[in-house]
């Protein structure tokens, strides 16, 4: 599973706080530890307080980038602020995230086309979130279609079938890992298939066992990325096992070891 | 509409490791060897970059080797009691790229050679030919391990490729070769998990070290298993293009010891008139066993008899031609 460490994200006081002040060392530390953990991609999110989100974000980016040599992965609903992000990535990037709606699709996917960033589809549209898995799938297809008319192969594309908590939403997390199936079904190649992990938790008791719960039946379910606290050890731990079990790394003793450090 | 060939991605390569070292780099060879480097499985030039062909060693020994019979004979028993001429002899008359030299000697059931005595095998070698060296020790880890310091020391400069290091004992030559910058043989027992486990262990001994590991899987010969080993080394080959680092280094074979271990090589055309002439067959057996280890992604074969190396050197010529397009 690919690793998108969610910890720079404005939700968080530290980094709401950093942003305000523009202090770089909680952002830096956070960037450092992530990476030291084993994410793949940093998930870069102003937050819903920042009054300048452009600023903000290209501030963000430029002292993460100082930091750790990781892609990143921006994460906005104002466009403005992740094309002016794109323009200073040292490395291609990620949007993070477009639904399937015409004018927001249109904006995203020439912004992915020109900076040769992958991109992030919710499978949902102006309706909300969809309840079964059939209309996830359908609208991933649309997804799919419309990049393509970009110029976009959908192995930039990485569908998030969307995931709502597991003590409000109950009826929503089997539809979801069929969807992270049938995805696979929808092109050739396929897209990819990402999922925002700590939802599945939220305003539960049990927040890090459901998370690595759901994480490893996900993968097996053919998940391909998620966005996840990667300094929450048992998780990578649980994940590294999983990788094991589908085959994905050839098992030695130290297993976990070699999986925590592969990028240390 | 042009057709467009479908070409497997690899996500890494093999790392290369450099055998010997010049007058230059602090040697004495003529000339190095690089072994590795493979991006793409054997051969398939079509998908990526085969940098290094497989090299072919032939074995010698520190005493003359009784057990191989009167077959060697008449092709290294003019030189067999003296190792230097027998090197010599292994690269300036039968083509050999390298030579492995194993300590049989030291082993107390021939005759207990001492240190200074091994010490005195290896510098002899060193000083008949100019091609990097190999040294394996007798194969018992309790003598083999008194030896790899005195040994490592004595070649320092060399980049000699040193064996072996197993799961239960590695440490000691190990730490041999990280001294000395020599480079070294893990060995597992066609086991896939022990194998990467073994490479992990020495990594954490020393992170240079990583880079100067050849994997040694254990190979049997052709038609004792040797489909096991083979499926063993396409797997660890397939992890390392994959991306598994632990895996990524080149292998090496003693397909020479195992062939001719074989009752279809031994058995005498007397005993067998059905099967043929003993020899022919012989060679057979060890160059059919070779091609197949080829085709494993394999980087150094140690072969035994001087015809087989004829024939599998002309056959990596030929898979060695550019195939792509």
């Amino acid at each position: 599973m690919i690793i998108i460490g969610e910890r720079i994200n404005g939700m968080f006081k530290d980094i709401a706080r950093a942003i305000k002040d523009r202090d770089p060392v909680p952002v830096q530390e956070w960037a450092r530890k992530q990476e030291h953990n084993g994410a793949h991609y940093l998930d870069i999110n102003v937050g819903p307080s920042s009054p300048d989100a452009v600023g903000a974000m290209t501030w963000l980016i430029e002292v993460t980038q100082e930091a750790s040599k990781l892609p990143l992965c921006l994460d906005s609903t104002k466009y403005d602020a992740i094309e002016a992000g794109l323009k200073i990535c040292r490395r291609p990037a990620m949007i993070n995230s477009v639904p399937a709606e015409k004018a927001k699709m249109e904006r995203v996917f020439s912004m992915a086309a020109e900076y040769g960033a992958e991109v992030i589809c919710l499978a949902m549209n102006e309706e909300g979130i969809p309840k079964n898995a059939d209309v996830r799938i359908a609208l991933a297809a649309e997804l799919v279609v419309v990049a393509d008319g970009f110029g976009i192969s959908p192995e930039m594309l990485y569908i998030d079938p969307l995931v709502l908590p597991c003590n409000v939403a109950q009826d929503h997390g089997i539809e979801v890992l069929r969807t992270l199936r049938e995805i696979k079904l929808i092109s050739d190649p396929a897209p990819k298939t990402v999922v925002g992990l700590s939802n599945i938790s939220q305003g539960t008791k049990n927040r890090a066992l459901i998370n690595r719960t759901f994480a490893v039946m996900a993968m097996a379910n053919g998940l391909d990325a998620g966005i996840v606290d990667a300094d929450d050890d048992e998780l990578m731990e649980a994940i590294a096992s999983a990788r094991i079990i589908l085959n994905l790394d050839i098992y030695c003793d130290s297993y976990v070891d070699v999986f925590m450090q592969r990028n240390r | 509409m042009t057709v467009e060939i479908l070409k497997e991605k690899y996500r890494n390569t093999v790392g290369e490791v450099v055998l010997g070292a010049t007058r230059e780099q602090g040697g004495t060879r003529s000339h190095t060897i690089t072994v590795g480097g493979e991006g793409a499985l054997p051969f398939l030039h079509f998908e990526g970059s085969i940098p290094n062909r497989p090299v072919l060693a032939l074995e010698i020994w520190d005493l003359a080797p009784a057990e191989w019979g009167p077959l060697f004979e008449k092709y290294y028993g003019d030189v067999w009691s003296d190792p230097g001429a027998w090197a010599s002899k292994c690269v300036d008359q039968y083509g050999a790229d390298l030579i492995q030299l194993r300590l049989k000697g030291a082993d107390p059931d021939t005759k207990g050679a001492a240190v200074e005595e091994c010490i005195a095998a290896v510098k002899k070698v060193l000083e008949a030919v100019g091609v990097p060296l190999i040294v394996v020790g007798c194969g018992k880890p309790e003598i083999d391990n008194a030896l790899y310091a005195p040994i490592a020391e004595a070649a320092a400069g060399e980049k000699l490729l040193i064996g072996v290091a197993e799961l239960e004992s590695y440490k000691a030559v190990t730490s041999a070769c990280m001294a000395n910058q020599h480079n070294l043989i893990a060995q597992s027992p066609i086991d896939i998990n022990i194998c990467k486990q073994l490479n992990i262990l020495i990594a954490e001994m020393s992170t240079a070290m990583a880079n100067r590991i050849i994997i040694d899987p254990t190979i049997a010969a052709l038609g004792y298993g040797i489909e096991y080993s083979y499926s063993i080394m396409e797997r660890a080959r397939n992890g390392a293009l994959q991306g598994d680092k632990m895996l990524a280094m080149p292998m090496i074979g003693n397909v020479g010891i195992e062939a001719w271990r074989t009752k279809e090589a031994n058995q005498p055309e007397a005993d067998e008139p059905a099967w043929g002439e003993q020899e022919e067959r012989g060679i057979l057996w060890e160059a059919t066993t070779a091609m197949a280890y080829l085709q494993s992604g394999i980087d150094i074969m140690v072969l035994r008899h001087p015809e087989t190396l004829k024939v599998i050197k002309a056959t990596i010529d030929d898979l060695m031609q550019d195939n792509s397009y």
